[in-house]
């Protein structure tokens, strides 16, 4: 699938990390750690790379290296975006807000 | 392209663009939730456009199918499993978990790639270069943030772990890292420079995190995450997928940021950091006015409990010994109790109070404390003036005045303007010295009492003697 030229690539790599100083940085610290565990799972990403990979593999070491990226990678996105969305439940703007668990 | 693959990448680019609505909801609390169920929602949809895509392409072989299902199913139950059940002082264990394996997924995907090629040696710099970038960024953030991981846990000594000639490894390695990566561009077939390569790599991220403290974990886990996304933003440039370098480049960024962020509040230059001043830097402790245990004044549950009762506004200062004592549930009763009351509340949190940025709201959160409460370090510090009580549980050097001076371990250290309330109230265990090593002149301020005792059971005392006066 090389379809992707260097300089797009590039260019592509140089916005988004300006896109996301620019997002980022409005975050409050009060969410940091929220932040910080729902970016984690945004890099479960990774996972779309694994399945790939996964498609290509006709080898023993091709499958066990895929196995185990889908393990890492999975184990990513669905921790993260799991773990990310109990803590926020938490953050209530009155005392009264019993959380449910 | 075909028609299916077109779509499946239009799919990507709309994931993408969730990604970051999605982050940008982090903004508020209010609609933080949200964000992360959109960005969940869009990773859902991605997986699934992928699923197709695979099916479509017809190059999968059924085993491909199993191990692509059953990696799936495996690592979903483990990540389930983990998320579910831990408990909110652990989260930076986990969150270096994620890293760990993010980084690790990452690398194998470049090592498939490198191994899988029909003509390796035919590989040019385009593919054998990120490849090689993601192999060191990946094998490092895995490896390092097992380490960290296993650190903040307890399996792994916390303290920092520094053997003869570790000084002189880390400087070495990252030579090899280089030499390692023109070998690999040279020659992409070669087996040797690949597993060397990745080898190296390995060892790196363990003596990188070996000889850091407990203290400076809240930097490195930042600094791991910043990796991890680099290491995903590589694997992108390896498969050609714009998805995963947007993804991992915002991972970066936000990583990048908070590791700078972190730095700042523990008085650490980032560069001081990264060579090789981890964990050691100025903490040397630094024989300052001593005989300070004379001067302090003693004080009891009901001398504090009459302080916090009559006063109309109170502060607390939580620090990381309040969560090592699991006293957060404690000190939310207490300040509910003052609420209840009429008494004005709010949290002081100091940027590094906790193991990870932002951990300590986190940990207040769950002890029912609105976030309305919590307040970061720029918004509070105008606030002590009009405090009547600021009360200090388990934080010590972020709340030293010493740092406004030149000339000692903690100078320059932004900090909580504490001493500048009516009166302060520390509850602490002993006299003993914070993480810098030197005496806290809040404690010898002549406003300031002491209320000598575990955090726990202080703050259940505090809450029994302020309920006879509110009751």
């Amino acid at each position: 699938m090389n379809n992707l030229d260097l300089l797009t690539a590039i260019t592509v790599f140089v916005l988004s990390v300006l896109v996301g100083i620019e997002v980022i940085s409005k975050v409050p610290a009060t969410l940091h750690t929220p932040l910080m565990s729902g970016s984690n799972s945004v890099h479960g990403i990774v996972v779309i790379g694994a399945m790939l990979i996964a498609a290509e593999s006709h080898t023993w070491l091709g499958y066990t290296l895929a196995f185990a990226a889908m393990v890492f990678g999975a184990m990513n996105v669905v921790g993260g975006y799991v773990v990310t969305d109990r803590m926020l439940e938490m953050f209530k703007a009155r005392p009264g807000e019993k959380k449910e668990v | 392209m075909d028609t299916v693959s077109n779509a499946v990448h239009y799919v990507f680019l709309a994931t993408a663009a969730c990604f970051v609505l999605g982050l940008h909801l982090m903004n508020h609390p209010r609609t933080a939730r949200r964000g992360n169920t959109l960005s969940a929602g869009a990773m859902a949809v991605a997986i699934a456009a992928t699923v197709w895509l695979v099916a479509h392409e017809g190059t999968i072989s059924t085993t491909g199918w199993l191990v692509l299902a059953s990696g799936g199913l495996i690592g979903a139950a483990l990540g389930l499993y983990a998320a579910r059940e831990v408990r909110m002082t652990a989260m930076p264990q986990l969150v270096s978990l994620f890293n760990a394996v993010g980084g690790g997924a990452a690398a194998l995907i470049a090592v498939n790639d490198l191994l899988q090629a029909d003509h390796p040696a035919a590989l040019g710099a385009r593919v054998a270069l990120p490849g090689a970038l993601d192999i060191v960024i990946g094998a490092v953030t895995f490896s390092g943030s097992l380490i960290a991981a296993g650190k903040l846990q307890g399996i792994v000594s916390g303290a920092p772990v520094v053997f003869p000639g570790a000084r002189l490894l880390n400087v070495l390695l990252p030579v090899s890292f280089v030499a390692g990566t023109v070998w690999l561009v040279m020659a992409p077939d070669s087996r040797a420079a690949l597993y060397g390569l990745a080898a190296v790599a390995l060892l790196f991220g363990v003596t990188m995190v070996l000889p850091i403290g407990g203290a400076d974990m809240p930097v490195v886990i930042a600094l791991l995450n910043a990796f991890t996304g680099s290491a995903v933003a590589m694997a992108g440039f390896v498969l050609d997928e714009t998805a995963l370098i947007i993804a991992g480049m915002l991972v970066s960024a936000s990583g990048g940021i908070l590791t700078k962020l972190m730095a700042d509040a523990m008085n650490r230059s980032i560069a001081g950091i990264v060579i090789g001043g981890f964990g050691t830097g100025d903490s040397a402790p630094t024989a300052v006015t001593g005989g300070a245990t004379a001067q302090v004044r003693s004080l009891s549950a009901d001398d504090v409990a009459i302080q916090l009762a009559y006063a109309s506004k109170v502060v607390f200062v939580p620090g990381y010994g309040l969560a090592a004592a699991q006293a957060q549930h404690e000190l939310g009763d207490l300040a509910k109790l003052l609420t209840d009351h009429g008494v004005d509340v709010s949290y002081a949190v100091h940027p590094v109070a906790g193991r990870m940025p932002g951990h300590m709201n986190v940990l207040l959160a769950e002890a029912n404390v609105p976030y309305t409460q919590l307040k970061e370090m720029d918004e509070v510090n105008p606030e002590f003036a009009q405090a009547d009580v600021a009360l200090v549980v388990g934080a010590n050097d972020v709340t030293n005045p010493m740092a406004r001076r030149p000339g000692n371990a903690i100078s320059g250290m932004p900090i909580l303007d504490v001493d500048k309330a009516r009166s302060v109230v520390v509850i602490k265990r002993s006299m003993g010295h914070g993480y810098a090593g030197i005496d806290n002149e809040l404690y010898t301020d002549p406003k300031t009492g002491m209320f000598f005792t575990d955090a726990k059971k202080g703050l259940s005392e505090l809450k029994a003697a302020v309920g006879e006066f509110v009751g």
